[in-house]
């Protein structure tokens, strides 16, 4: 025995002598030759021997395709190691080799019917992948059969195949009613076969955003929480990650769901304990407070989230990107757990960096004392980046905290002692907040900051310096002389610098104008003459004429009340986190985006929401059913992406409409505020492109903070106030950002979007407003057009209107010849001349085209109204499908009427063809709207005031002639607007309140 | 899901490359090559966004695991396939290094082709998966002994010190007796292996197939029917790392300890197992019904006598029937054959914190510092801690150190900063002292030397944070063995994780 043993050692040492790692070594020239005979050896291991040498070689990227027909010949085998090997290398070369593959299309039928359900379910996986046309059509009966066969085995292959199948052709699955069979699996006895058919469902719904595929209802769902307890670790996966999609009906089943699913807490694999932690969030949300169920709920989410702190790093870091959205969800998860974040020495950065966020977060009275006692620890660490968050942290807490600024302070001045360089500028720039918090508190410490004035290299901290000189001039004896300092190297500072310089000037000489006149009439020359920077000019044009015209004015202007600045920083955005929440666990949790700002194309575009509370059943609309973003008949402003709520937030601020107009009216403090702001806010947004964009705002909520903009404020917001006000500084905003920032260069892409916006409006700004235009939505997807994927919206451009479409190519090969047609509709649309894409479009590649239209096409109404119909031709085949214009398009530029003419007129119109509606949540005050609305060629012929009411007349006047009269009344704190409208043609009316809508929501 | 994933070297070449899905295009390959590998900066997270596809890496030794997607896929499951992918290759083919995956590539791509379906992960327990992957592992040549072949080894204790403490803790549990093992001078990985556990062939009869295929996908997929065994023994190791951060003035500012319940199953048939432990919440449960159970071992095993033990949290092998921990709090399974992780759990209350640090230190003056180390011993004086060091940090300016110490030696080591003590052995409730004297540098240097903690290493024979194991039963109706012929061991290590006291 013993002999037999040490034999066996020997063979096998022997045998690892001969290791595959021979086969990479091979390289020599006529290799290929050598290849090709031993793959036609009659010896059984010979073959094998080659096959995998010919696999060696196509690893290490050589072409070994020259051999397919060798190797293929090879396929005839019951051998199942060679049989694999074989189909690996099938997998790899049958794309470029699609004639010869067919070779191989008989020998997979047989092996669909091997007596072996191992090589079944081998050919039918192996067949999936193969993505060739002619070998797909061969695959669908064997599929059938496989789907259906007697081997779970089989089945949970098979399974996959089918979104196999549905990637490379998604119409033959469903001609197939693959489908359906699909569903059925989910009902079979095997656990694994359900965990994988659930999984394929799950894929090919989210390309079908409003088929009901997944059609979850309490039978399915108890059958999926059966299997749940019985599969595979990833099947749970799978199945918990589709439990997420469901709406339960009521508490009760939200609560009997979430009984079943919190045993999966405790199990030892991370992503089942997330996606288990993503059901039960998302299902809590139903649960009423008061129940006793859902405070136990609460505590058992605890334990295993601070578990999952001890995986290893990556998941870690997963986990506390995770962690960071259910905090602020629902903080009271965690509120004791604040030790288990505080960083260890050798956590990695990534992982150091979100426990620090994560601390600031979860800072309280109850454990400010042990928080600031780590943050000074880290303070002292290696890591740059790391020890500058650390000490923005404390600053954070200072503000957070309020019994414990005077300690964070002090903990800040230490730091500063330690004139570690990049450690004094960090603390600079929270003091700053620290004092606009709490002003007139701590300013004995300025002395201390002016030490250290010639050591401040960076921009942010410079200018958080200047503003402190500035806000506090009257308290600095030398002000005056450290800001005429700084003015010498003026052109050379960032503008950032030069903005907060002016400011500070001005105050300065506001507050001690006998010692400055000079300085403050050098700093606005060196603005207003010697600066191309418009931002700068117009700053420095408003204080001068400002400071000509009434300098009390400018001092109730300039040295205004400053708005508190708010406790939590870069808190998500409230849509956008219950957003993110429903995607706890996967890459959107990770990067803190929605799916649709790294998915491309029309998967995960879907956005998810949570399930309204118990009681509110109105607002549940399950997300798998909802016509979010639907595909081309949804109306296309109901979800704006990220980028179009930028623009909106910059459209707020634009309202003044003589934004570089003529010097405003003394009066008109408020407008030089939003003026201001437009520059502030500009300028941040545009500074740092790599930055994650902003936090969108909500538009809807009175108190949101960008509505302060509207009243009168103070001009001198500087873009770090402007950061400040919005929840935190930018600059702080970028410092916790950092991971993000460090992530994807790649982001940039929908984040330019949002600034192209931004250009475009900013573009604009001399005339009244850019006309409205709906974001682009997916008119035509890739799926239902062969890989050609088109989205598109409308805009009128000087006068012309356009169709702005996005080619997409997501087929394998080039698209040429492309041509446009629309079918006759309401208004007469056609297009003004033949569609621009002279270059062929190359796989994976998109372009953008604007097509000018005209309106005199021939004309047949549509239902709606609005509707095209488009037909789209190019090499490969014709594709239609239809869109809805925004009428406001249809608006032209001579649509003011006269007074009298629009007295008779509306007098003319019967009663009969007037209609009203209701604008809900709008907060324009009645001149903004106005101004909003004339960009769009609706004219405001008058205004009256009755009883606090604002009622505007307005006109405009459609392309074929109509003319559509409207009366918009506004009442002040009141969001509801109501619009009358009068028409001859009153058929119009409804398409023409969509567009009101539509213009004053964006 | 996955769209595809790639095993490169250090140098950045590829050594595996498998893509799953059609929109992850060639480029993806160069594309994390050149963006993470070969970045200039240090790796600042492990999920990289490049051109709208996403990359996910782990590291092993020197080479890199990359899976890659362009879908919002779940990210932690994505990691947790990679560590899974580590793990059934370890068990392949031993180590992960360069040599190994290209010995081994066949099989690396055979692998994937199985547990990673279209991006779905699939059945990935090394167990079930040798029943039908046809390749074998070839290990790295320099490993001599291919363990599984070894028939005749069957037991190997390479620590015969240990001896005696196994007849002194002789454990008397309900229904069973265990024996315990005092720690090793190291915790061998797998010194106990068994004679039937070959790889086998390719599966030839229809039975055969089709009990491999019901076995994979089944509800058991850890575990193949039919395992036979002469000799029915299991090993349990409770593996415990005590981490501990206490102020200059021994004031415990965070303590906790994670174990681990690490199993060596050697069992035939598919038995149910039962595994109990001092749980609070079970022992409270049972009231004074179990007080005669707990009599018995009331003092063995660790330095305390504590009953029960609050566990703040625990997660466990796939194969533990979650629901019936839930409801009933109880730990039942079939487990897989061989080594695996029974369970994790974390406590934080009562701890039993084996040693205790005493730190002065005193400046003299500009150029000296005087440190004082005390440290003690707490448990029983019949038990050794092993294996002790203790890392007293110096400033960077230090020109010159003495040392004395009473114990054991210590040594400045100028490169590390820090003044390295280090103790073989040391029996319970003693305490011995180090004193230093560290010469400084004057320096210009303004900023203050950061005093980082003292940090201290050692390995004990017991739980610290007090756990037990009170039973494992094991049922097996089909087999003519019972609970009373299986051979049990059990053994308690507790380590030092981050065993911090700041001075």
């Amino acid at each position: 025995m013993q002999e037999w043993a040490n034999q066996l050692c020997e063979n096998r040492q022997f045998g690892s002598k001969m290791t595959d790692s021979k086969y990479f070594t091979t390289t020599k020239k006529g290799e290929i030759f050598e290849l090709k005979a031993e793959l036609n050896s009659d010896k059984k291991e010979k073959k094998k021997e080659a096959v995998k040498k010919v696999i060696a070689s196509m690893t290490v990227g050589k072409d070994v395709s020259a051999l397919f027909p060798d190797v293929v010949n090879c396929m005839q085998t019951d051998n199942l190691e060679l049989k694999k090997l074989v189909y690996l290398y099938l997998m790899n070369y049958a794309k470029s080799q699609p004639d010869m593959a067919i070779m191989a299309v008989n020998t997979f039928v047989k092996d669909c019917e091997d007596p072996n359900p191992l090589i079944r379910a081998l050919a039918v996986r192996t067949m999936g992948c193969i993505r060739v046309d002619k070998i797909t059509e061969y695959l669908c009966e064997p599929l059938r059969k496989c789907l259906k066969d007697e081997d779970p085995y089989v089945r949970k292959t098979a399974a996959v195949c089918v979104a196999k199948l549905h990637d490379i052709n998604a119409q033959l699955v469903e001609d197939q009613g693959f489908l359906d069979t699909l569903k059925d699996l989910i009902s079979d006895s095997n656990p694994m076969v359900v965990a994988n058919a659930v999984a394929a469902l799950s894929e090919i719904a989210e390309s079908h955003p409003n088929s009901n595929l997944l059609d979850l209802n309490p039978q399915t769902i108890n059958k999926l929480l059966t299997a749940l307890n019985e599969c595979t670790e990833w099947g749970q996966i799978f199945i918990l990650d589709c439990l997420a999609n469901y709406t339960p009906r009521d508490d009760r089943e939200s609560q009997s769901i979430c009984e079943r699913v919190t045993p999966r807490l405790s199990h030892a694999n991370s992503a089942v304990v997330l996606s288990a932690v993503k059901v039960l969030m998302k299902f809590m949300e139903m649960l009423p407070k008061d129940l006793d169920y859902y405070g136990t709920l609460l505590k058992k989410l605890a334990p295993p989230l601070v578990t999952l702190l001890s995986a290893e790093p990556e998941l870690q870091y997963v986990a506390l990107r995770n962690i960071n959205l259910i905090v602020q969800r629902r903080p009271e998860i965690l509120k004791h757990e604040m030790k288990v974040f505080f960083v260890k020495y050798n956590d990695p950065i990534y992982v150091k960096l979100e426990k620090l966020d994560i601390m600031i977060r979860l800072a309280s009275q109850a454990n400010i004392a042990q928080v600031l006692a780590e943050l000074k620890e880290y303070a002292t660490e290696v890591d740059v980046d790391f020890v500058r968050k650390a000490v923005r942290a404390i600053g954070r807490c200072a503000i957070k905290v309020e019994q414990s600024a005077e300690r964070c302070v002090s903990t800040l001045l230490d730091l500063i002692q330690t004139k570690v360089n990049y450690v004094v500028q960090e603390a600079i720039v929270v003091i700053k907040d620290i004092f606009r918090k709490y002003p007139n508190k701590y300013e004995s410490v300025i002395a201390t900051l002016c030490e250290n004035l010639d050591s401040l290299d960076e921009p942010e901290a410079r200018a958080a310096m200047i503003w402190i000189v500035g806000e506090y001039a009257e308290r600095i004896d030398n002000a005056d002389e450290l800001l005429e300092s700084f003015l010498e190297g003026f052109h050379d500072e960032s503008t950032q610098v030069q903005l907060q310089l002016l400011t500070a000037i001005v105050k300065l000489f506001l507050k001690k104008p006998t010692e400055t006149q000079e300085l403050v009439q050098q700093v606005l020359s060196l603005a207003t003459q010697d600066s191309d920077n418009p931002d700068l000019r117009d700053r420095g044009y408003i204080y001068w004429r400002l400071l000509s015209t009434d300098p009390v004015a400018a001092k109730e202007v300039v040295l205004a009340e400053k708005p508190l600045i708010s406790e939590e920083t870069d808190l998500i955005e409230p849509t956008l986190l219950e957003e993110l929440i429903c995607h706890i666990g996967t890459l959107a949790s990770v990067y803190h985006k929605p799916p649709s700002a790294f998915v491309e194309g029309s998967r995960g575009v879907q956005h998810k929401r949570l399930p309204g509370s118990a009681g509110s059943g109105e607002s549940v609309d399950s997300p798998d059913t909802g016509s979010a973003a639907g595909v081309s008949e949804a109306p296309p402003a109901v979800i704006p992406s990220q980028g179009d709520l930028l623009g909106d937030l910059l459209n707020l601020d634009l309202t003044p409409p003589t934004a570089t107009g003529p010097p405003p009216a003394p009066s008109s403090g408020m407008q030089m505020g939003a003026m201001d702001l437009l520059g502030g806010g500009l300028d941040s947004l545009m500074g740092d492109e790599s930055e994650p964009p902003p936090i969108p705002l909500r538009t809807d909520t009175p108190q949101s903070p960008q509505l302060s903009h509207q009243s009168p404020s103070p001009p001198d917001y500087s873009p770090t106030e402007l950061g400040g006000d919005l929840g935190g500084s930018p600059a702080m905003g970028a410092g916790f950002g950092a991971p993000a920032a460090a992530m994807p260069a790649s982001f940039s892409a929908p984040v330019s979007g949002g600034l192209d916006d931004l250009f475009d409006l900013g573009g604009g700004v001399g005339m009244p407003m850019g006309a409205y235009s709906p974001p682009k939505t997916v008119w035509l997807p890739a799926m239902k057009a062969k890989g050609l994927e088109i989205s598109g919206t409308f805009a009128r451009r000087a006068g012309v209107i356009q169709m702005e479409m996005t080619l997409t190519n997501k087929a394998m090969s080039v698209m040429t010849d492309f041509a446009i047609q629309f079918n006759r509709n309401s208004f007469g649309l056609a297009p003004a001349g033949p569609l621009q894409v002279l270059t062929p479009l190359s796989p994976n590649q998109s372009i953008e085209v604007a097509l000018p239209l005209s309106t005199v096409g021939p004309v047949m109404k549509m239902e709606p109204l609005s509707n095209l119909q488009v037909a789209v031709k190019n090499n490969i085949d014709v594709f239609y499908f239809s869109c809805q214009y925004p009428i406001s398009m249809l608006f032209v530029e001579d649509g003011k009427m006269e007074r009298q003419v629009f007295l008779a007129t509306w007098k003319d119109i019967p009663n009969d063809n007037e209609s009203q509606f209701q604008i809900k949540d709008c907060h324009l005050s009645s001149d903004a709207a106005s101004n909003k609305l004339q960009g769009s060629n609706v004219f405001t012929i008058a205004k009256r005031t009755v009883e606090g009411q604002d009622m505007l007349y307005q006109s405009m006047k459609l392309t074929n002639g109509i003319w559509v009269l409207a009366e918009l009344r506004v009442q002040a704190g009141n969001p509801n607007y109501t619009v009358s409208l009068k028409c001859r043609a009153p058929e119009v009316s409804q398409c023409v309140f969509q567009s009101y809508e539509a213009m004053l929501k964006n | 899901m996955i769209g595809g994933l790639f095993i490169y070297n250090h140098k950045g070449e590829v050594l595996i490359s498998r893509v799953y899905r059609d929109d992850i295009g060639r480029n993806a390959v160069d594309a994390f090559r050149v963006n993470v590998i070969h970045a200039r900066q240090q790796v600042r997270s492990p999920v990289t966004n490049i051109a709208r596809t996403s990359f996910f890496h782990v590291k092993r030794s020197n080479i890199w695991l990359a899976a890659v997607t362009k879908q919002n896929v779940n990210a932690a499951m994505v990691f947790e396939f990679l560590y899974k992918m580590c793990d059934v290759m370890t068990a392949y083919f031993g180590k992960i290094s360069e040599e190994n995956i290209k010995n081994n590539f066949v099989l690396i791509y055979e692998l994937l082709d199985e547990i990673l379906d279209f991006g779905y992960p699939q059945n990935s327990e090394t167990g079930a998966l040798k029943t039908f992957i046809t390749q074998q592992g070839i290990k790295g040549q320099h490993q001599v002994i291919n363990i599984t072949h070894c028939s005749s080894v069957r037991f190997i204790v390479s620590a015969c010190g240990a001896v005696p403490y196994l007849l002194s803790a002789l454990l008397m549990i309900p229904l069973h007796t265990f024996f315990l093992f005092s720690a090793f001078s190291a915790y061998q990985p797998s010194p106990f292996v068994s004679s039937d556990t070959v790889s086998l062939p390719v599966p030839q009869t229809k039975e055969e197939q089709s009990q491999i295929t019901s076995q994979v996908t089944g509800q058991i997929g850890w575990r193949r029917e039919g395992i036979k065994y002469r000799r029915n023994e299991l090993f349990l190791d409770v593996l415990e790392s005590v981490n501990l951060l206490m102020s200059p003035q021994g004031q415990v500012l965070s303590a906790h300890v994670s174990g681990r319940v690490v199993m060596k199953s050697y069992l035939s048939g598919m038995p149910e197992c039962k595994f109990g432990m001092n749980d609070k919440i079970v022992i409270d449960k049972q009231g004074k019904g179990g007080a005669s159970d707990e009599a018995g071992k009331s003092d063995l095993g660790g330095g305390s006598g504590k009953q029960s033990i609050a566990i703040d949290d625990c997660t466990f092998h796939q194969c533990v029937r979650l629901s019936k921990f839930d409801s009933e709090r109880s730990i039942s399974f079939i487990p897989p054959d061989g080594e695996y992780e029974l369970m994790r759990y974390r406590t934080t209350k009562d701890i039993i914190l084996p040693f205790r640090v005493i730190p002065l230190v005193r400046e003299v003056g500009r150029t000296k510092l005087e440190v004082k180390v005390v440290i003690k011993s707490n448990f029983k004086p019949s038990l050794l801690a092993q294996k002790i060091e203790v890392r007293i940090p110096t400033p960077l300016n230090t020109s010159g150190v003495q040392v004395i110490c009473m114990k054991g030696k210590a040594k400045y080591k100028a490169s590390e900063n820090a003044i390295v003590w280090k103790i073989k052995r040391m029996a319970g409730m003693k305490e011995s002292q180090i004193s230093a004297e560290i010469e400084l540098l004057p320096t210009n240097d303004k900023k203050k030397w950061a005093r980082p903690p003292i940090s201290m290493n050692f390995e004990v024979p017991f739980a610290p944070s007090g756990l037990k194991v009170r039973y494992l039963k094991v049922f097996e109706s089909k087999l003519n063995y019972s609970d009373h012929d299986v051979i049990k061991w059990v053994r308690y290590i507790g380590r030092s994780g981050i065993y911090e006291t700041r001075c």
